[in-house]
């Protein structure tokens, strides 16, 4: 009888506890939802082509966020070609040509500690070292040059992973050939790692998009599009930060909001269907 | 090798020591630009002086330490839970349509910018607070209620992925001894996967203590100790966010020691994520 009615007791506290725990991942959903549904009801209906093309009026509570989008593209480009290469070639030493011992030790510990410092510490360094130190003031450079530094770990780290599942038989082959390892290096591994080097690439690009406070005291925040890569420029993280802590516009606000997800979404969507591909060219 | 071949793998070894050099021109910087105020206000002056008084070359940021600390609990106390229990659910137990319904949720919550969340704490959450306790809502409880979902996505990925890595045979073990599956989850999926859940709680515990815009934009970022979690509270990331833009002189040289103290805490933070033992069973 007891041991009946342990078992059921058993049972019971199962059921209630997996009941519990999908509740939990139930609720994870919910929010989302309930977040991203909030931004786009209230957004949705003041985006317009004259939104997206026009200058902001009276420190964008009004007009559009035309030279906004131009700025965060400015940064997301400058930053993506300077952190890709450095980041490919990085991750190239880093699986074909570094011996473990305590170099590699070192430059591990490098990338790690970089992507745990927060973003407003990139905001401080970059403030005081590329606008400051080396007079590049508040600059499109000096907000590419800081975001760099901030998404080369992601790329380097999707990249070792990209370049590691590259098949030994395609090196053997093309070094089998005659080809030198650097040939091989160029002509094989790279290509055949792309997809994954560029799904690192495209996260990095989503971060670019989302950061505020690294971009704010390095780019600075000024409206207008910027005439060349050495003048400020304000992104849309930054104008949604800045539109909602001073009450600016509610229209505007949530109409920023909107675009900023909708960016958000689009990036991170493609390097999700980059992802899957990789899985099914594998698993054939 | 040739010799152009040589010139190559030295280009590439200078990329990849790129990261090296980033980490230490941060330290540096933060260091040399901070360090000043330190040692001229007196580290514990600095740390527990609860008084910030710019105007006054006053710079106290213990009630920022305070404010980061509550915060950051909070945000644990909702995070940790639901995003451990969210992670258990994943690897053992959603079916798995549900669960690609739920990784992608989670994807796309890691992917939300913080401004989003900040915007969203703003405008809703902080009003229902004030609806609630019929005071200004912007308080420790917004802040950690908005950081709490914000740190989910650190927790469940890192937790699912070091349950999914305890081997099948102690599971099937327990289960074949006559275990429910509910009891092998608590008594040997867990306890084998614990080292990797409490990394991804550290991970997330740094994530809550480095945000800076989001909870500028709800917790008020008042100077004063907070009495209760109702009240306003201003964070170590906040206090830099705020006054960067203003702030000049001696005045921006504390932040930049703020800054200082921020980035010791994460640095320990992130080591001692590390230093977990990643082993199944250690």
């Amino acid at each position: 009888m007891n041991e009946i009615k342990k078992i059921n007791n058993s049972r019971i506290a199962e059921r209630m506890a997996f009941s519990l725990l999908w509740m939990f991942s139930m609720l994870t959903v919910i929010v989302l939802a309930l977040i991203v549904s909030d931004i786009i009801i209230k957004g949705l209906p003041h985006i317009s082509l004259s939104f997206l093309l026009e200058e902001p009026r009276k420190m964008g509570k009004s007009g559009g966020i035309f030279s906004v989008i131009v700025s965060t593209f400015y940064i997301v480009v400058l930053s993506a070609l300077f952190a890709a290469p450095i980041g490919v070639a990085a991750s190239v030493y880093l699986t074909e040509y570094a011996k473990e011992g305590p170099l590699l030790r070192i430059i591990r510990f490098g990338t790690e500690a970089l992507a745990g410092v927060p973003s407003i510490i990139y905001g401080l360094f970059g403030y005081s070292f590329f606008v400051v130190f080396l007079g590049l003031k508040y600059s499109i450079l000096s907000g590419a040059l800081t975001l760099t530094l901030m998404i080369l770990p992601i790329i380097v780290r999707t990249s070792e992973e990209a370049i590691k599942a590259v098949p030994r038989a395609y090196k053997e082959g093309s070094l089998a050939l005659g080809a030198t390892k650097l040939q091989t290096i160029r002509k094989i591994v790279i290509p055949s790692a792309m997809p994954g080097i560029l799904t690192g690439l495209i996260l990095g690009i989503g971060r670019v998009v989302g950061e505020s406070a690294a971009v704010i005291y390095t780019a600075g925040s000024s409206l207008g599009v910027p005439k060349s890569i050495l003048r400020p420029g304000r992104t849309l993280s930054v104008h949604l930060y800045t539109l909602a802590s001073e009450g600016l516009s509610t229209e505007n606000t949530y109409a920023t909001a909107v675009v900023l997800i909708a960016l958000v979404f689009i990036i991170n969507f493609t390097a999700n269907t980059l992802i899957n591909k990789i899985y099914i060219a594998r698993r054939r | 090798m040739r010799l152009g071949e040589k010139i190559t793998v030295k280009l590439l070894l200078a990329c990849a020591g790129i990261s090296i050099l980033g980490i230490v021109l941060i330290a540096v910087f933060i260091f040399k630009e901070g360090w000043s105020i330190i040692g001229k206000t007196g580290i514990i002056d600095f740390l527990f002086g609860d008084q910030w008084a710019p105007t006054n070359g006053i710079y106290g940021i213990f009630p920022m330490i305070l404010g980061s600390i509550y915060v950051t609990i909070g945000a644990l106390i909702i995070g940790v839970p639901i995003g451990v229990g969210c992670a258990i659910y994943l690897a053992e137990i959603a079916p798995s349509r549900l669960s690609a319904i739920i990784k992608l949720g989670v994807e796309i919550l890691a992917g939300i910018p913080s401004v989003i969340y900040g915007l969203y704490g703003m405008t809703t959450i902080v009003p229902i607070i004030r609806n609630i306790f019929n005071n200004q809502g912007f308080s420790i409880l917004a802040g950690s209620i908005v950081l709490g979902i914000m740190i989910l996505p650190t927790i469940i990925n890192i937790s699912k992925d070091s349950i999914e890595a305890v081997p099948k045979e102690y599971k099937e073990g327990s289960l074949a001894l006559g275990s429910s599956h509910w009891q092998a989850i608590i008594k040997v999926i867990l306890p084998a996967a614990r080292s990797g859940i409490v990394a991804s709680i550290m991970l997330g515990m740094g994530r809550a203590v480095g945000e800076t815009m989001a909870v500028i934009m709800i917790t008020g970022n008042s100077t004063l100790i907070p009495e209760s979690i109702l009240s306003p509270v201003r964070t170590l990331t906040g206090n830099i966010g705020i006054e960067m833009g203003y702030a000049s002189g001696e005045h921006q040289k504390a932040l930049f020691a703020t800054g200082i103290v921020l980035f010791v805490f994460i640095m320990i933070l992130n080591l001692m994520a590390k230093l977990m033992p990643n082993k199944v069973g250690e």
